[in-house]
């Protein structure tokens, strides 16, 4: 039987009920991303479907989210300007504007 | 400072530090709850912000009464103020105070401006929990690959998955937990895939058929997994992730006793996320910071020399839960409250030294069966980045053995920069050991978490114990 004729598949609102108490667009580069009050800036771009959200030092490759609990820094990204913030532990706020960090966040340092 | 003490500053919210602390409150102590979190609950029970409105967070939990319970009554402690309690601070190091009034000062980064926060008590409980042990592949730093740990704690925390063809991979009963809510959140698992092989287990028959409720368990996680069509393949391992921006298919390969891969048996299985852990490393930077004793544990980890009444080496200062060998929830709420009636001068009641016992027996069979077999190396390539930090190949670290001479994991990283980033080693540390021939050594970082600088210049003149300078 394929997916469309079992209808959507469950999901993890399914699973624990209810629903948040606001929703917004997070501003993510130049998308904007739907947010719910109480989801870390990670949730909330794993729930677009993006995984990668910074680009490494030595070899530009693109890194998101890996332990999940603030433990392995791979998740760093800049917010409101302000960049390696732990996207993983830091909440989604109403107007925050999230943007891609290309190695250390600190080009406008280097000389 | 100019304030009195509490009688008992408790690190960690989670399943041990909520139980000491509830305990030792209840037992007429004074207590502080320092939490990295924001809400009560640590790793094990983490759940959604009230935000997120959910109605049934239980349904991603086992065992969520034993939680609930104990929430309820952080709540009373703190309105009748026996527990203060701290969400939101980091402490980055413990130090003892000079003077008439033994005890212990306890320094934090608090909230999302970093403020910095420190606290007083006579006595000092660790709850720090673990992290979760990584063992390197290739394309293990490919979007899409995370943790087995880390997408149960996006589950849990922020009601998302990494994708909708998850593969679970890696070694320890964790997988089946992970693999489990994935299924029931709507992922499909094409396959667990682990490490060990469940015979493991056989060897230690008394310590399983002392703990029915283990088996009961574990056997629950096996329905669930039946249930949801996930199929159980053991001494099996992810050998490799591919896909270019993102993961799209694994190769999965037999492994022999050593956990070589056999040459031959490579498949390949699609999907668009990889959720994978070799079980938990105890988080020890403020026990080793303070001179806390440790041992060697069965899983190859090093843990916390405790005794009876969860005392570590250092007197005055106490620890529970995953800090003393990994052991699940269950043992770290049962050592909590030992703890809490240690530090309280009480007698620990005979049930609880009885479920330790018990529990800590399963834990050390469970730990020997899911150690990491030697063989494991041998799915690394030499361009395969086993520290994800300062991105430093398997090649340059067994060069930095073979040809440099490094005999450890704090040689190498000072030839290699493995382990120098970000994360203070915490996701290459096992690995970057066994390439360089060492078990792991007791984690040595002066800082728990990153501090800013104008933190540590409002320190006192005289260096504390924990940041100077004698390093092995």
């Amino acid at each position: 039987m394929s997916e469309a004729m079992r209808g959507r598949r469950r999901s993890p609102r399914d699973l624990v009920g209810g629903t948040a108490a606001e929703s917004w667009s997070l501003r993510f580069d130049d998308r904007e991303l739907p947010a719910q009050s109480g989801q870390s800036i990670a949730a909330v771009l794993w729930s677009a479907g993006i995984l990668a959200w910074r680009t490494t030092r030595e070899t530009a490759a693109p890194r998101g989210a890996f332990c999940g609990i603030g433990s392995c820094y791979d998740c760093l990204v800049t917010v409101n300007g302000r960049p390696n913030q732990r996207a993983c532990l830091v909440p989604a706020r109403p107007g925050d504007h999230v943007t891609t960090q290309e190695g250390t966040g600190h080009d406008d340092l280097a000389v | 400072m100019t304030t009195s003490p509490s009688d008992l500053a408790v690190v960690g919210a989670g399943p041990a530090g909520l139980a000491a602390a509830v305990a030792a409150a209840g037992l007429g102590l004074s207590v502080i709850l320092l939490d990295a979190g924001e809400r009560p609950g640590g790793q094990y029970y983490r759940h959604p912000a009230p935000g997120l409105g959910a109605t049934r967070p239980e349904a991603l939990h086992h065992g969520w009464s034993a939680f609930a319970s104990r929430e309820a009554a952080l709540r009373a402690h703190v309105s009748a103020g026996r527990i203060t309690y701290l969400p939101h601070h980091h402490v980055w190091t413990v130090t003892p105070d000079s003077g008439e009034s033994p005890g212990w000062t306890l320094h934090a980064v608090a909230g999302p401006d970093e403020d910095p926060a420190t606290v007083r008590a006579r006595a000092v409980l660790l709850a720090t929990g673990a992290y979760e042990r990584q063992l390197p592949f290739p394309g293990w730093t490919l979007p899409g690959v995370v943790g087995a740990g880390g997408a149960q704690a996006m589950l849990k925390g922020g009601l998302v998955l990494p994708g909708s063809r998850v593969v679970v991979a890696g070694s320890g009963p964790l997988l089946l937990a992970v693999a489990g809510s994935l299924a029931a959140a709507g992922a499909r698992v094409p396959a667990v895939v682990e490490a060990a092989a469940y015979t493991g287990y056989a060897a230690h028959a008394p310590a399983l058929l002392r703990n029915p409720g283990k088996l009961v368990e574990g056997a629950t996680y096996g329905g669930a997994l039946v249930r949801h069509g996930v199929r159980l393949l053991t001494r099996h391992a992810v050998t490799e992730a591919h896909g270019t921006d993102r993961v799209e298919a694994v190769t999965v390969a037999r492994l022999d006793r050593d956990w070589r891969p056999v040459p031959g048996t490579a498949r390949r299985i699609p999907c668009d996320a990889v959720a994978v852990g070799h079980g938990l490393v105890p988080q020890l930077e403020l026990a080793t910071g303070l001179g806390c004793a440790t041992r060697p544990s069965p899983d190859a980890t090093v843990a916390l020399e405790v005794d009876a009444g969860q005392r570590t080496s250092v007197p005055g200062v106490w620890s529970a839960g995953e800090t003393g060998g990994i052991g699940g929830a269950q043992l770290a709420l049962v050592e909590g409250e030992i703890a809490a009636h240690s530090v309280a001068g009480r007698p620990v009641p005979a049930r609880l030294a009885r479920t330790r016992t018990r529990l800590r027996a399963f834990a050390a069979a469970m730990a020997g069966a899911h150690r990491p077999g030697p063989g494991w190396t041998g799915w690394l390539r030499e361009d395969t980045d086993v520290c994800r930090c300062e991105e430093v190949p398997a090649g340059r670290i067994r060069e930095a053995v073979e040809d440099l001479g490094a005999r450890d994991a704090r040689t190498v990283k000072l030839l290699t920069r493995a382990g120098m980033g970000w994360c203070q080693g915490r996701m290459c540390g096992p690995a970057v050991a066994a390439l360089a021939g060492t078990d792991p050594a007791p984690d040595r970082r002066p800082l728990s978490c990153p501090v800013p600088l104008r933190h540590l210049a409002a320190l006192p003149a005289e260096p504390p114990a924990a940041l100077s300078p004698e390093l092995p």
